[in-house]
């Protein structure tokens, strides 16, 4: 063979590996939107690889009307802590990366160690805590929650994006005689935008996806979509089909903002693996 | 550091307003992370165990008394078979496809888009989707059943320890169905390690790759002697955060499986949460959860130390 039928060989293998893998990822996409679109009548077990004969929205519907509420909840948790996360995480990233001073090492260390922790080692307190401040099953306590537990990923992106603007921008500013917050509100912030959109498409998915914090501390009907479909899922007498259009539901949030911003998703995912 | 002579001077306001900047979210963590970390390993240490808090010393008694259940000895063997077989799987996946699609192919973005999508995807649905493709009685046996496979897999529903090796009260091996559960975090997962793979790849320079090419070596032989070696630091990463997302697995266990029975797929996680919140037994849950944390903390002081002196010395 010579070598460019060789090359052109290998070539064709490289794509039919990949086309197979994506097929294979997608498997769980396919059943998931095949069996959301049949009707209680069509979804069997010996049938659910077919396509249904006829595309019912009816267990769309009946999953919606149980979800409906809690999506609701879903919003109203992850929106505000979304926003208040990524402005917490970039006065602490400018603070950290630009005006370091002694010490400021060990703090930015003891900060990133709680993004670590398994939750389950400070959720005894916590639901204590929460009960005594009246925020136990409240939205307004998942949103405190999620700011605080926030903190040390919101701070790792925002620090590793400021690191990366020349300190030379700074110094102009401080032969202006702008101090600090002069600074942070005239040269790094106009500069923060995508620094915003990487620690709000992260947030809001660690937040929507979330199921540890809001089953702790959220009963009905208080509970985000995750505890929802949970449920729905537990529950013997929910055919299939619903359920399915329940996981579609609550996947749709979180898959909309991947598919739109998808490259500052995989930013956020690299901040995750820290960096000095 | 030489630019950080620009900001060290004696006191100056502008070093007061980071101190400042900072102490609203430290006291925050230091409440909400150390402080609560102290209160759970306190209640570890007393009698709480009904729903009546009693606070009176017990010394090391919960830690004793959760060593010697059946169920928390099965959760350390599960959570060590899960975790090695989930950070080898990922590894391989992840690397398999980083060079995949590192190919200089056509519609790459689509390629990794699709490879990193469940990344994007709550455990609970994961866990929830994947409990109905590996039901025993549909989804993937369907087509097992086609292709005139004769002894089905029972998949999460499998009790079967390999190989079974009694140890304390348990029996020590691969529980089958704790596989089932592999298959839906490598699903989720991977994509993780394909980015920071990827990612590891593209800072190889090329020239190095072209200088072993002129000296003859071949496809792989460069990949071998330059590439892998040079992932090294990508690989520790990874294994590090794979690591620490493997321990604290909860939700994914939650929707898919549950304890399993005979507790074959449980995990400390989900034993502390029923222990504690279902069972009233707070002391031995938060026994529990301190153990956890120490198997977490011993992957991850290390690591954070390492990295933060790196980017200083850089």
């Amino acid at each position: 063979m010579s070598t460019l039928a060789w090359k052109r060989s290998t070539r064709l293998l490289i794509y039919l590996v990949l086309i197979i893998l994506v097929i294979l990822y997608l498997v769980p996409v396919y059943v998931v939107v095949v069996t959301s679109l049949k009707n209680n009548a069509e979804v069997s077990l010996t049938q659910m690889w077919n396509l249904p004969s006829v595309f019912s929205f009816s267990s769309i519907k009946a999953a919606w009307a149980q979800l409906g509420p809690n999506f609701g909840n879903s919003f109203e948790l992850a929106i505000p802590a979304t926003i208040l996360s990524a402005l917490l995480g970039s006065l602490n990233g400018y603070a950290l990366s630009k005006w370091k001073f002694k010490g400021s090492n060990v703090l930015f260390f003891l900060i990133l160690f709680g993004m670590f922790i398994p939750y389950q080692s400070v959720l005894i307190p916590l639901l204590r805590v929460m009960d005594t401040i009246g925020l136990y099953n409240t939205i307004a306590g998942l949103i405190l929650v999620h700011v605080v537990y926030g903190i040390p990923i919101a701070t790792l992106i925002f620090r590793n994006f400021y690191v990366a603007i020349p300190t030379e921008l700074m110094e102009a500013g401080k032969i202006d005689g702008t101090g600090y917050w002069g600074i942070f509100r005239h040269i790094i912030l106009p500069l923060s935008i995508p620094g915003f959109v990487v620690a709000g498409i992260w947030q809001f998915t660690q937040i929507w996806n979330n199921f540890l914090f809001a089953v702790s501390l959220t009963n009905p009907p208080n509970q985000p979509v995750t505890v929802a479909l949970v449920n729905i899922a537990g529950s013997q007498t929910i055919q299939w089909n619903v359920q399915m259009a329940s996981a579609l539901l609550v996947s749709i949030p979180t898959l909309i903002v991947y598919i739109l911003l998808g490259k500052y998703f995989v930013r956020g995912l690299l901040a995750g693996s820290v960096k000095g | 550091m030489n630019h950080e002579g620009v900001h060290r001077r004696k006191f100056s306001w502008d070093t007061f307003s980071s101190v400042a900047t900072l102490i609203p979210s430290l006291i925050l963590l230091g409440v909400f992370v150390y402080g609560f970390i102290a209160w759970t390993v306190y209640v570890s240490l007393t009698k709480w165990n009904s729903f009546i808090p009693d606070f009176s010393f017990a010394g090391l008694m919960n830690y004793m008394a959760i060593f010697n259940t059946y169920r928390f000895q099965s959760d350390l063997r599960n959570i060590v078979v899960f975790t090695v077989l989930f950070i080898v799987l990922c590894l391989v996946v992840g690397l398999a496809l980083a060079i995949l699609v590192d190919q200089k192919i056509k519609a790459e973005g689509f390629f990794r888009s699709i490879f990193i999508f469940p990344m994007a995807i709550s455990f609970v649905v994961t866990g929830v989707v994947w409990s109905w493709i590996l039901n025993p009685n549909t989804g993937v046996n369907l087509i097992l059943k086609a292709f005139g496979w004769k002894s089905l897999p029972s998949w999460f529903l499998s009790t079967t320890i390999t190989p079974s090796i009694p140890i304390g009260q348990i029996q020590l091996g691969i529980p089958i169905a704790l596989l089932a559960v592999l298959i839906a975090a490598v699903w989720q997962m991977s994509g993780f390690a394909m980015a920071v793979y990827l990612a590891g790849l593209r800072a190889i320079a090329d020239d190095i790759k072209e200088a072993a090419r002129i000296d003859g070596a071949g496809a792989w032989r460069i990949f071998f002697s330059i590439i892998l070696p040079q992932l090294k630091a990508t690989t520790t990463t990874i294994i590090i955060i794979l690591t620490a997302a493997s321990l604290k697995i909860f939700g994914l266990i939650y929707a898919m499986t549950g304890p399993g029975q005979a507790f074959v797929t449980d995990m400390p996680s989900l034993n502390m949460f029923q222990t504690t919140f279902q069972g009233d037994a707070f002391a031995q849950g938060a026994a529990i959860a301190v153990v956890l944390l120490l198997l977490i903390a011993v992957f991850i002081i290390p690591y954070l130390i390492s990295t933060l002196r790196q980017g200083e010395n850089s």
